[in-house]
This record gives C-alpha cells, sequence and structure tokens, in this order.
C-alpha cells in the first residue's frame, strides 16, 4: 500500500497542477498486456543467420592454437569469426569518453582472462548448426595460473590479470591505485573515541535476472547502412562502441529500441551488438546474437563482490565521530565501469551522516572472473548494506536505539558533507520519523520533532573533536600536484539552454572544513573525473 | 527449537544522476498539424516507465492533456543523444530535457494562438483540456487543434521545440576525494520484520515499513511499482541469490532460474510504503528518481532484523540459512534482543 504525507514540505511545493502527480496508465501498457510492444526480438527476417560464441573454459590460460576447420566444414555454418576478423579488438567501454585505457577484447586471440570469455564466433542458419559446429572445434591451452580474491590480486607477486593494468589495480590520476577522501582527521578522533568499533563485510556477486537476455539482430540496409534491432539500455553508447570496434562511421549504424524486458544494469555493456553487425558485415545476411540463459547468467556481467572495512569512532553520547573506510571492487577480468562506481562510492562515503572526520580509500581490483558492470544502485548497494550494519552495531555498541542513533547523526540541510559540499534539501530524519511512526517503532520526543530543516551547519561540522585533549598531529603538506576544486554549478554551459529553475548556490564558504582548501595554479595539472577520465587543462 | 521475530532498520539516501555529472539527455518535441504532440528521444524504457513519465511532463508543460502526446523512444536516427537509462537519471535528466523542449514549442504554440486570437501572448493561458484561453475572459478560446492548423497552414510556424539537460561535469581532487558528485539525493527508511527458524536457519521477511522521500511523486503507480519492485530485489539480493555462491571461489555457478535461487510469490511479504515530497530545486516538477535506490535499505534491514531476532550478525551476503545456523552454533543458540 502506497499513501504520501503531503503535509511535509507542502511549503516547497506547488501542489496545482494537472497532470503531474496523476496515476495516469503506462502509454505502453496496452502493447504489454496484448503482446504487441515490439521488444529487439520480435523482429522476424526470412534469410537470419544466428551467431554463438565459444568460450573459454579455463580462467586463466594461454591460447596456444586454434583449429576451426572442421566447424567451417560444419553443415549450415556460413562463417567463422575470428579474432583478427575485428576491426579493432581492443577497447573499454568509456573510451568514448576517454575514461581508462583500452584493455578488452571483443574475441580473445592468445590469452583468455576468464572462464567464459569469446574466443571465436561461428555464424550458421541456426542456433543448433552453430552449437553442433562449436563442438567440432580444437584448442589447445596451456593454463595459467589465476587469482580471484580482491586482497590476493593485489598482493605484490600475485598473477597478473590485465596488462592494461599489470599491478590489477585501476589508475586514478595516472598517480594512485584507489580513490582517496580525506575530510578531517580521523586517526586523531579514534584517539579520543569512546568506543572503536572495526567490521568487515562482503557483498556477493549479483545477476540482474532480466526477463529478456541481452541480445541484438544486425540487419544489413540499403546505402551501406545496418540496422540494429537491439535491448541495449543506452542506445547511443552502444551505437557508438559498436562504431568503434567495427570501424565504420556512426552514420552507418541505425539502431533502434527503447522498449527493452528489464536492465538493471546489465544492459549497458555492449556485450552483443559490435559481433552482430561484424557478422551482418561479413555474411551479407541478418545475424542475431542472444546470450542463452546460461550466458546470461555466468557470462554476461554480474553486479560485482565487493569487500568493505569500515571503522567508526563513537562517543556515549551517540555522536559518531570518525569513520574510516577501505574498500575493494572486484571488477573481474576488465574495467568495464567498475571504476566510475569507485568514485561513485568515494563520494556516498561516510552514508547521510554528519561525521566531521572520515578517511576512505577505494580500489578496483582485477581478478580472473567473469567482468563485473553496473546495477541497479551501482556503488551504493553494498557500501549502504555495509554502513547500515555498521549503524546497527554502533547503536547496539552504546546501548542506544538504532533508529534514534541515525536521527542523531542524519545529515542536515547546512550540514559540511566529506566530499566537501553543503548538504541541502535533505530530508532523511523525516523519513526516519513517518517510518516509525506508521511501523509502531517507539522514538523519544526530542528525536521526533528533530528536523531536517533545523540545527544543520557550523556547528555540527568539525567541531566534535576537542583538539585541548590531544592535539592532532600535523596535517602533512599536500603535493604540488593537488588540484583546488572548482565547484561545477558555478560554471555556465556553453550552448545549452538554462535549467528550469537557477542552478543550486555554491556552498558557502563560511564553514571552512578540515583541512581548509588550498589555494595554488591549476594551470597543467591533472584533472580527473569519473567520466572524463585523467587529461591536462 | 522455535522460530524468533525481530524487526530491523535502515536509513539511506541516493544520488540522482550519473556521478560527477556530465552525462547530457536531451528531447525533440513537435506538434503534428492538428494538435498532437510527439515527443522524440533515444532513452530507454526498460520497464520503469520512462514514456510515461516524459509524456506527463510534457504534457503538463505544454498545458495539454496527455493523451496529446506520444512518446517515441530509441531510434537512433530520429531520437537526439540520450546517456542512456542508468543511474537514476531517467526522470531526472530526461525530464528535465523534456521540460525545456516544451517549454520552447509552447511558446510558439501560445504565439500562435496569439496571433488567431488576436491578443498579446502574455494575456493567454492553456487550460489542460485542449484550449487556449485569454485570461480572464474564458468564452475568447481557441483549441489546440485549431491553433496548430493556423501555425502549419496559414502561419507558417513549426510548433517544436528543442531541449538539453546537462549537470556540468565535476572535477575530483586526488589527494580529497572533494568533488560534485550529485545535485540532489532522494531519501528512505525502512523497517523490516522477519521470522528466523532457528532450527532450518530459515529467514521469512514477514513485513516491510518504509517512508521514501523523492522530491515529487510524477505518477505514484509508477513510483509504487519502482518501490515494491525494488524492495523484492532487495529481499532476494539479502536472502538468496549470486551467481557465485562459494564466492571469491567461482565454483557450482547457476546456469538457469532453477539454479539460481529467489524468492517466489509465497516469500513476498506486505509493504506499507509513505512517500515524501520534498522537491528538488533542479529536478523536473522537483522529481528525483527512485529507480535503483529501493532494492538498497532492503538488504542491511533484513541482516539487522536477524540480529534482533536472534542475536547473530552476518556481514556476508547472501544470508542464507547455512550462514544462520553456523552463526547460530558459534554464538552458542538464539539470544533474541529484549525489544524488537
Amino acid at each position: 500500500m502506497l499513501e504520501f504525507r503531503k503535509d511535509l514540505f507542502a511549503d516547497e511545493r506547488d501542489d496545482n497542477l494537472h497532470e503531474i502527480g496523476q496515476p495516469t496508465q503506462r502509454q505502453d501498457m496496452l502493447g504489454h498486456v496484448t503482446g504487441t510492444s515490439p521488444y529487439y526480438d520480435d523482429h522476424r527476417f526470412a534469410n537470419l543467420l544466428h551467431l554463438k560464441i565459444l568460450r573459454s573454459p579455463h580462467a586463466h590460460a594461454r591460447i596456444r592454437s586454434i583449429d576451426d576447420s572442421a566447424a567451417a566444414r560444419a553443415p549450415g555454418v556460413k562463417r567463422i569469426i575470428r579474432a583478427a576478423d575485428v576491426p579493432v579488438n581492443l577497447n573499454t567501454l568509456l573510451s568514448l569518453i576517454q575514461f581508462g585505457k583500452d584493455d578488452e577484447p571483443s574475441l580473445a586471440s592468445d590469452v583468455v582472462r576468464y572462464k567464459g570469455e569469446p574466443i571465436l564466433g561461428i555464424v550458421a542458419t541456426s542456433e543448433r548448426a552453430a552449437l553442433e559446429a562449436m563442438a567440432l572445434v580444437r584448442i589447445s591451452y596451456d593454463q595459467l595460473p589465476a587469482v580471484f580474491d580482491v586482497e590476493e590480486a593485489i598482493k605484490p607477486g600475485a598473477v597478473s590479470v590485465n596488462p592494461a593494468y599489470p599491478k590489477n589495480t585501476f589508475e586514478y590520476y595516472n598517480k594512485y591505485d584507489h580513490q582517496k577522501l580525506r575530510y578531517g582527521d580521523a586517526e586523531a578522533a579514534f584517539a579520543q573515541a569512546d568506543v572503536v568499533l572495526d567490521e568487515r563485510y562482503q557483498m556477493s556477486p549479483i545477476e540482474h535476472a532480466p526477463t529478456e537476455t541481452n541480445g541484438s539482430i544486425a540487419v544489413p540496409d540499403t546505402n551501406g547502412r545496418f540496422i540494429v534491432y537491439t535491448s541495449t539500455q543506452a542506445l547511443f553508447f552502444s551505437l557508438d562502441t559498436s562504431a568503434k570496434i567495427n570501424a565504420v562511421p556512426s552514420n552507418q549504424l541505425h539502431f533502434i529500441g527503447g522498449t527493452v524486458g528489464g536492465g538493471f544494469g546489465g544492459k549497458v555493456d555492449t556485450m552483443t551488438e559490435p559481433l552482430a553487425i561484424l557478422a551482418a558485415r561479413l555474411t551479407g545476411a541478418p545475424v542475431r546474437y542472444r546470450f542463452s540463459r546460461h550466458e546470461e547468467m555466468q557470462f554476461g556481467s554480474p553486479r560485482g563482490g565487493e569487500r568493505i572495512y569500515i571503522k567508526d569512532g563513537i562517543m556515549r553520547d551517540g555522536r559518531i565521530i570518525a569513520r574510516k573506510v577501505r574498500a575493494y571492487f572486484d571488477s573481474g577480468a576488465y574495467t568495464r565501469l567498475s571504476s566510475y562506481a569507485v568514485v561513485k562510492c568515494a563520494a556516498h562515503i561516510p552514508g547521510p551522516y554528519t561525521i566531521p572526520n572520515v578517511s576512505a580509500d577505494v580500489y578496483c581490483v582485477f581478478t580472473n572472473r567473469t567482468p563485473a558492470t553496473a546495477m541497479r544502485g551501482f556503488g551504493v548497494t553494498a557500501l549502504d548494506f555495509a554502513l547500515e550494519c555498521q549503524m546497527d552495531k554502533g547503536a547496539t555498541a552504546i546501548g542506544m536505539d538504532p533508529l534514534e542513533y541515525r536521527i542523531l547523526n542524519a545529515y542536515r540541510d547546512g550540514d559540511m558533507k566529506a566530499h566537501r559540499r553543503e548538504a541541502k534539501n535533505c530530508a532523511l530524519i523525516e523519513c526516519a520519523q513517518v517510518a516509525a511512526e506508521k511501523a509502531n517503532w517507539p522514538l523519544r520526543e526530542e528525536f521526533r520533532r528533530m528536523s531536517s530543516r533545523q540545527g544543520g551547519g557550523a556547528a555540527r561540522a568539525g567541531a566534535t573533536i576537542d583538539r585541548t585533549r590531544a592535539p592532532a598531529p600535523a596535517t602533512p603538506a599536500r603535493a604540488p600536484a593537488t588540484v583546488p576544486q572548482r565547484i561545477s554549478y558555478e560554471r555556465p554551459t556553453p550552448g545549452a539552454p538554462p535549467p528550469y529553475t537557477a542552478p543550486p548556490a555554491p556552498p558557502p564558504r563560511s564553514v571552512p572544513p578540515p583541512p581548509a582548501t588550498p589555494a595554488g595554479s591549476t594551470h597543467g595539472a591533472p584533472r580527473f573525473s569519473s567520466v572524463f577520465g585523467t587529461r591536462r587543462r | 527449537m522455535a522460530k524468533h521475530r525481530g524487526r530491523g532498520v535502515a536509513t539511506i539516501n541516493y544520488p540522482i544522476g550519473m556521478n560527477l555529472g556530465g552525462d547530457p539527455s536531451q528531447a525533440l518535441v513537435h506538434s503534428n498539424p492538428t494538435g498532437k504532440f510527439t515527443v522524440a528521444l533515444s532513452s530507454i524504457d526498460l520497464g520503469q516507465g520512462m514514456k510515461s513519465v516524459t509524456r506527463q511532463i510534457c504534457a503538463e508543460t505544454l498545458g495539454v492533456p496527455v493523451e496529446d502526446v506520444y512518446v517515441d523512444t530509441a531510434d537512433s536516427d530520429t531520437g537526439p543523444h540520450c546517456m542512456g537509462s542508468f543511474a537514476s537519471r531517467g526522470t531526472h535528466r530526461v525530464g528535465n530535457a523534456v521540460m525545456v523542449a516544451a517549454r520552447e514549442a509552447r511558446a510558439v504554440m501560445m504565439e500562435a494562438a496569439a496571433e488567431e486570437l488576436e491578443v498579446d501572448p502574455g494575456d493567454l493561458e492553456t487550460d489542460g483540456k485542449g484550449s487556449i484561453r485569454v485570461k480572464g475572459a474564458p468564452h475568447r478560446s481557441i483549441s489546440v487543434r485549431d491553433v496548430a492548423i493556423a501555425a502549419q497552414f496559414r502561419q507558417g510556424k513549426t510548433i517544436s521545440g528543442r531541449g538539453i539537460f546537462l549537470v556540468p561535469l565535476s572535477d575530483v581532487d586526488p589527494e580529497t576525494g572533494e568533488m560534485s558528485p550529485a545535485t540532489c539525493y532522494a531519501h528512505a527508511c525502512l523497517i523490516a520484520e522477519v521470522e528466523v527458524d532457528d532450527e532450518t536457519g530459515d529467514v521469512a521477511v514477514l513485513k516491510m515499513t518504509s517512508a521514501y522521500e523523492i522530491g515529487r511523486a510524477l505518477n505514484p503507480k509508477l513510483v509504487e511499482q519502482q518501490l515494491v519492485g525494488g524492495a523484492w530485489m532487495g529481499m532476494s539480493h539479502a536472502l538468496y541469490e549470486t551467481p557465485e555462491p562459494y564466492y571469491p571461489d567461482t565454483r557450482e555457478g547457476p546456469r538457469d532460474f532453477n539454479e539460481y535461487l529467489m524468492p517466489g510469490p509465497g516469500d513476498i511479504c506486505p509493504h506499507d510504503i509513505v512517500v515524501l515530497e520534498r522537491p528538488a530545486p533542479d529536478g523536473p516538477y522537483g522529481a528525483k528518481g527512485p529507480g535503483e535506490m529501493c532494492a538498497n535499505p532492503v538488504l542491511p534491514a533484513v541482516a539487522n532484523a536477524i540480529f534482533n531476532a536472534v542475536g547473530v550478525r552476518i556481514d556476508e551476503l547472501p544470508i542464507t540459512p547455512e550462514k544462520v545456523l553456523r552463526a547460530l552454533k558459534a554464538r552458542g543458540g538464539a539470544q533474541p534482543a529484549r525489544t524488537r
């Protein structure tokens, strides 16, 4: 059952609207319930060919030889696609926006780095003919040692998984093997805390399990173009990736999609389109490449396993004065999008709480497993699991109600966050109060009266360490390459229409977080973002 | 041997849009000659309701009934660029782009209507039912259909609009992680009630109660669909799912839905949801986006409820009966909390 609390924040809302807020039936409802909504695999072609992929049976091996001669002669086989047939056989998903190094082949040529890595494509008149031909391929391998545990993978001397990143960690800023977050002085605060809680959490990999598996159909069109019917979650992302791998101009590709049977993040990686297009180019016929359920479950990229260590410093009165996080994202054999999630994870630390001293190191680690990718809550779901279990343990440790403990530490308008932006438009306290009321969870009066809109700001930020008790060690001088942060919202967007309301004001600098942002020249310094990667101004 | 009940809670927030921004989306809106509007996007409807949400935003902004708007998604020849349907960005980013485009189309529509009615465009308003009228003189009105016909065949005007929305890309300080990750955040609190069987280790989720603050519920039914479905996914993450049951060991991976464990219809529990709306200053009509966050609070709430019920902490997902039994054995049996 769903109900509204329109009384809350009513003064910030205009409820005098016609269509917004109405429970209007979905535009596509009739199509969905009558089975006429056009998913990619609803398109029929008389001379359709089928692409199946021969995959590595080993987690890490050198390919000594491939003999596909019998498969090429098998009934119904139209074409074998080998690594050498792929025009640009090394790519990384975010390369279109200059983030990270090309590290993943479409078809492996010399080394396979995870069980299930594609080696050969077989194009045949039916899926069955392709699978029967696949059984005739002979490949000999030299098996190599493999590494599966993130903390084993970063030890000195560990097996190197990905030649683009030989130390098994993604590189940030051409400088670090992890993303840092530093705010205040966590170590000094731990020394003053009444309780220190140091815990370990492990997220499991998760399969997206969409009703419709990943797939696409590439169809030769007139004038040298190809129409691609696809299940992608990101049409131009997949189009541009396919154009790059096939070395064709992007306007030779006409992608049609938009109606997809569940994605949850598992249909961003463009796993089928490039090879379906290549197969259509090589055969001149329409080609379908769709994942079987087995491929989707084991070789389509999953949510990655994440290992997270959290250390909290807590006072008897319930205030959390320090939080330190060390997290490892298991990217599998290639980068895909895990490097991006690491930065998002760091931005999310320490959760929706105002904690004056925060330190975090987040790693993107390569192992010999199926590459991980985005999934609903990317970079945040596992962290929220760890943070909220940690919050419960903290409340238990000091004998406080777990919901009151959260309300006490919840961020409020005007508080400074660990990534050095002022919190605004907060509503965590109100959610806690409303859920408690609805579930008959008893809250004391003072906690029922707290508000996200009151009491935030200077008094709560950076003021909870008694510096007279034990002087904190001096903050080490920062490297000259350090880039002071510009506030992005201050920048105009060239050529873009103005947003419909004024952009948020920059955070007031009257509440300087410890340590203060250094001044200095930014010219020539490397800058980095999870979208555009490392580059020079 | 007994069944023990317990309650657990989690409070979370979630950033809207791609981390650090830099993820644009575009929209095109145009009218046909009889006043019906098409929105052209390359955004994807994954089942979340992308077409419906953008349709309502377009209708509201144009001031026409929702039936007079049709959203066409995902043809790269006709739909302008969109970064993609992920990162809880559809409602916020694409919705904003549609608003910008619809505003531009509306301005032309009002100019054309003003010319037909021989008044100043500033004196006109839409009634949301398919007509444009003079403020304070509702008898002086013209239908959107007649305005479109006049614009197309007599005035030579195109009732159309272009929109883009971009949160500019933020830098990141390599040393401190200083950055602008998102412009707005949604919020939630979820309370889960579980029953733990200390003989089998089986955990049943009996009830969930939640409060979600999502800026503005553009369509309450679509919001409910996300929040109910997301909670089911969260419960499944907490107790059942993984393609690598012995992680980090890769053996025994499931190959199909017979081997991949998920809760069935009988495992789904009642879920009471309360929606709060604190509009995001830069959201379309204040909307944020509930898509991703709604799985997240369930995982820790269930883990915390198990602790409340039997006194053991399971810090590795999924929380299988085997893990519960091993933890109970190490703990010397169930030790329910005093308060729950």
